[in-house]
């Protein structure tokens, strides 16, 4: 009897704020048909929508899988101190409100701030441009690759990479060789995680945007921008295309891992 | 914040049960080291390593360590460095004066009230969910499990917007809670779904049955195992799950916005009030707030942590 | 690795890859093309979407493209100082202007011309749900307990000043019984339950269905209105002409293509965009231009004493009318 009650309370709480939002969404969106939804996010500032976000996720994943994979190395196979620090701090950007992260990069790239007005004068605009969105992005997704891949390259231990060292082989072929095989699989996972985060990311943009249209609106931004505007189609559209991508990255995601066997 | 990579690592690992190839990430908790007993990075298994290695490893180190210092400062650091110094730079009692603004008071007592509420749901509704993954079984059980992580990778502002058109002025089950304060609890609660549910799963995957079975022989009811035997087992997992639900509660922006109308004093959250402030290019108020923010996020992290090795000791 | 991980492998490195051509094709104007930055208050966007595309049509307007910005007048006019890139500039009133001249971002000389750098003009109204069920017809009737009134905050938004001074002005008889038209202010503003930070936003809030009445530019009403909104307005007898200005940076990189923009936006076609849109025209003989009501006795914002003396007064955050109101509220304002 409890299994049974247990059971519907679990079904009950998740169909009430899980399943039931998600169905809706998806119901407003194509109660129409299908024309609507493509007419919505064909428009010209859609579009344009889109390829900001591309870009500014592009390059945040890039830099944050260098850094990742470099980060995931200096944990594992390299000792220091301070290396309990170096983990927490990674794992901060996780905790901070994406609003304070944007008020963070404002303090320090914006015009008015040291190294923004430095850059200012050399003709580099950060903040209210595509590369403080780039910033504000890395930001978010900072650990993710590095989380990733770290316990796998611990697992895998280091002999076949010492093996290859005292065989006369550099680091970087030993590298290529043997560690990058070994954690493909995670760094995959990883990247994939640090791109879905990348292109779903809203308060942290929204700060350092400046709300250009057409210019620095990323999908995300479109959505608010076109609700505020009455215009609920459109928003509703660039809403379930992002819950579809998302949905997409949840499948990539098991499809790099062992199914439930549970 | 969309993704929170360690509980959705440890998602993985109650997808794939106990055996992993070893090409598999392996479960996190949350300090971000694997579960169960971890090698020192680079010890044992060492061959003999000429010196040349070992000086190119010291090398190697100190440009890596150089190369990754310089990023996290330019992009965490320095940054989250400068919002605390904004809010301190003209005094103590500015700082605090900034904090204290009935609205910005308000909202943070808002934040605070609304995110242990939100918490505290998560502990018991995740654990419900969590068991009922675990040990039960229904038609469809698949899929549900499959769906637990769409708040993780669900945008905030889509969030917001589904559950806007659900729970809001144009809701088709009547119920509306746009402007009201349990808008703003019903949004917390959408994007904290996952974490303990994530944390929980893991754990009572591989709880060993062999001293339930027992205490069942000894003559225990199902209520006193669970109490005696499964909960103290489960409880590190299920306050890591609750302390990050709490973070993200604190810091969540996107999904707010849209359900609770920044109604100020009423159902303005914290980051909401800090994000009008930034507008109205009061940097020094926002700092304040910030920083605040800040303060209640690393004191949980530092919790946390003491959790988790309490709960490694104990374990 | 499983076949399966190699697939999902493959398609993370495609999507990569679309992202990173993304880039080589470039976010820009091509070679030939000029971009040109509006950045504008929140009412005027629809306006402002179709009158580009209008202008677009012209031969002056053929290789010009725009990226747009709006948000509460006040806002924008700070993110413009603080450095956001804008060769257009149109606010919800002077002073926001004003601002970006004492910055050096724009010449003294923005309202030299025929309509002293105005572009467009309205009036505040008084917006109620459709039907008026609560009969909310004049000033009086906004301070009567139990009713709410959604206005902007004075201090981030261009369209909460003009709803502060219409108020002030008709009940102070313009200006002639100062001390009535405060008080009147402090009984309004006890009304107030919520003040967004732009004018859009809180029509936004009163739609959603917050509120009793909403105070708002006329335009904002009209808009409402053509999006289906269940949204009446009534213009009251005694209000403040409002006169939104427009300008060029001196900052522009494209000056030349700036001020034919300008200029495009006096003309007829221009005109009649924002009519239909809601906007009395400033230029003469624009048809529909004469299909809005004139109230008895508008008056504007010389008559309460200019700019500089009303924001003096009314809207210092260190020390004013509305920062007093406000403060009692528990606003926040401006430091």
């Amino acid at each position: 009897m409890a299994k049974y009650g247990l059971r519907t309370v679990a079904l009950v709480y998740l169909f009430f704020l899980l399943v039931l939002p998600v169905a809706l969404i998806v119901w407003r969106t194509f109660e129409d048909g299908l024309a609507p939804f493509i007419e919505a996010l064909t428009s010209p500032s859609a579009l344009h929508a889109f390829k900001v976000t591309l870009i500014v996720a592009a390059c945040a994943v890039v830099a944050n899988t260098i850094f990742g994979v470099g980060v995931a190395v200096l944990l594992v196979r390299h000792e220091f101190p301070g290396k309990r620090l170096l983990n927490a701090l990674i794992d901060l950007s996780l905790a901070v409100s994406p609003v304070v992260i944007g008020l963070a990069l404002i303090l320090v790239y914006g015009r008015f701030a040291p190294i923004g007005g430095w850059l200012e004068s050399l003709g580099i605009q950060i903040i209210f441009s595509i590369p403080g969105m780039v910033l504000a992005t890395i930001f978010v997704s900072l650990p993710l690759v590095v989380r990733a891949v770290a316990p796998v390259l611990e697992e895998l231990g280091d002999e076949q990479e010492q093996a290859s060292l005292t065989l006369g082989a550099n680091r970087w072929v030993t590298f290529r060789r043997i560690t990058l095989p070994g954690i493909r699989a995670a760094l995959t996972y990883g990247v994939i995680l640090c791109l879905a985060r990348a292109l779903g990311e809203y308060g942290a943009v929204a700060v350092v945007s400046g709300r250009l249209v057409d210019e620095t609106q990323t999908i995300t931004l479109f959505v608010e921008e076109r609700f505020q505007n009455f215009d609920q189609q459109a928003a509703f559209a660039a809403a379930t295309a992002l819950a579809i991508i998302a949905v997409v990255t949840l499948l990539l995601t098991r499809l790099i891992t062992p199914k439930d066997t549970s | 914040m969309g993704f929170q990579s360690k509980a959705s690592l440890a998602a993985m690992d109650a997808a794939a049960a106990v055996s992993q190839s070893r090409t598999v990430p392996q479960p996190l908790l949350p300090s971000g080291h694997a579960a169960g007993p971890s090698p020192a990075p680079g010890s044992g298994q060492r061959l003999w390593t000429p010196r040349s290695l070992v000086g190119g490893t010291r090398r190697g180190t100190l440009v890596g360590l150089g190369a990754a210092t310089i990023y996290l400062s330019l992009i965490v650091l320095i940054p989250l460095a400068a919002v605390v110094w904004r809010s301190t730079e003209q005094g103590p009692a500015y700082f605090w004066q900034a904090v204290r603004t009935p609205d910005a008071w308000a909202a943070l007592q808002l934040t605070v009230t609304a995110s242990i509420i939100v918490a505290s749901i998560n502990l018991v509704m995740g654990t419900v969910v969590a068991w009922v993954l675990v040990r039960d079984d229904f038609y469809g059980k698949r899929l549900v499990n499959a769906l637990i992580d769409l708040p993780f990778a669900l945008p905030t502002i889509v969030a917001g917007l589904v559950l806007l058109a659900l729970y809001g002025p144009e809701s088709p089950i009547g119920i509306d809670l746009a402007y009201t304060r349990a808008g703003v609890v019903a949004a917390l609660l959408f994007v904290t779904l996952p974490f303990v549910v994530r944390t929980v799963q893991p754990v009572l995957l591989e709880l060993d049955k062999e001293m339930e079975e027992a205490a069942a022989s000894l003559g225990a009811g199902p209520g006193l195992t669970f109490r005696r035997i499964i909960l103290p087992n489960l409880f590190p997992a299920m306050i890591s799950g609750t302390a990050l639900a709490f973070t993200r509660s604190m810091a969540e922006f996107g999904s707010t916005v849209l359900i609770s109308g920044n109604l100020p004093f009423k159902t303005q959250v914290a980051s909401v009030q800090i994000f009008g402030q930034i507008e109205s290019d009061n940097t020094a108020g926002a700092a304040a707030v910030s920083t605040v923010l800040l303060l209640v996020a690393l004191g949980t992290l530092l919790i946390l942590d003491v959790v988790q090795r309490w709960g490694t000791r104990h374990g | 690795m499983k076949r399966r991980g190699r697939f999902a492998a493959a398609l993370t490195a495609v999507v990569l890859s679309a992202a990173l051509s993304a880039c080589g094709s470039g976010l820009g104007a091509g070679s030939d093309k000029v971009k040109l930055s509006l950045v504008a208050y929140s009412t005027p966007q629809a306006a402002y979407e179709q009158i580009i595309a209008a202008y677009q049509d012209t031969p002056d307007g053929k290789n010009v493209e725009f990226s747009k910005s709006f948000g509460g007048s006040g806002d924008q006019s700070r993110a413009v100082e603080s450095g956001l890139k804008a060769d257009v500039v149109a606010f919800s009133l002077e002073p926001d202007m004003t601002r970006l001249v004492k910055a050096g971002l724009v010449g003294g000389d923005w309202n030299a011309g025929p309509t002293k750098g105005m572009i467009t003009d309205s009036v505040v109204v008084i917006g109620t749900r459709k039907g008026n069920p609560k009969n909310l017809k004049d000033w009086q009737d906004l301070i009567q307990p139990g009713v709410q009134v959604i206005t902007p905050n004075p201090f981030t938004s261009g369209g909460a000043r003009w709803n502060v001074l219409a108020g002030y002005g008709a009940e102070s008889n313009q200006n002639k019984d100062g001390a009535a038209g405060v008080d009147y202010l402090k009984r309004l503003f006890e009304n107030v339950p919520v003040q967004d930070d732009s004018a859009r936003k809180s029509l936004q809030t009163f739609t959603s269905g917050k509120g009793d009445a909403i105070l708002a530019y006329e335009n904002e009403a009209i808009f409402a209105q053509q999006n289906k909104q269940p949204v009446d307005y009534t213009v009251p007898d005694s209000t403040i002409l409002i006169e939104n200005p427009v300008a060029v940076t001196k900052n522009s990189e494209h000056p030349a293509e700036a001020a034919a923009f300008l200029k495009f936006l006096h003309s007829p076609e221009a005109q009649k965009i924002f009519v239909e849109n809601g906007y009395r025209p400033v230029e003469k003989g624009v048809p529909g231009g004469d299909q809005f009501p004139s109230p008895a006795k508008v008056f504007t914002i010389s008559d309460l004493g200019g700019w500089t003396a009303v924001n003096k007064e009314f809207f210092d955050p260190t020390g004013s009318i509305m920062a007093e109101i406000e403060r009692a509220n528990g606003v926040s304002v401006q430091s």
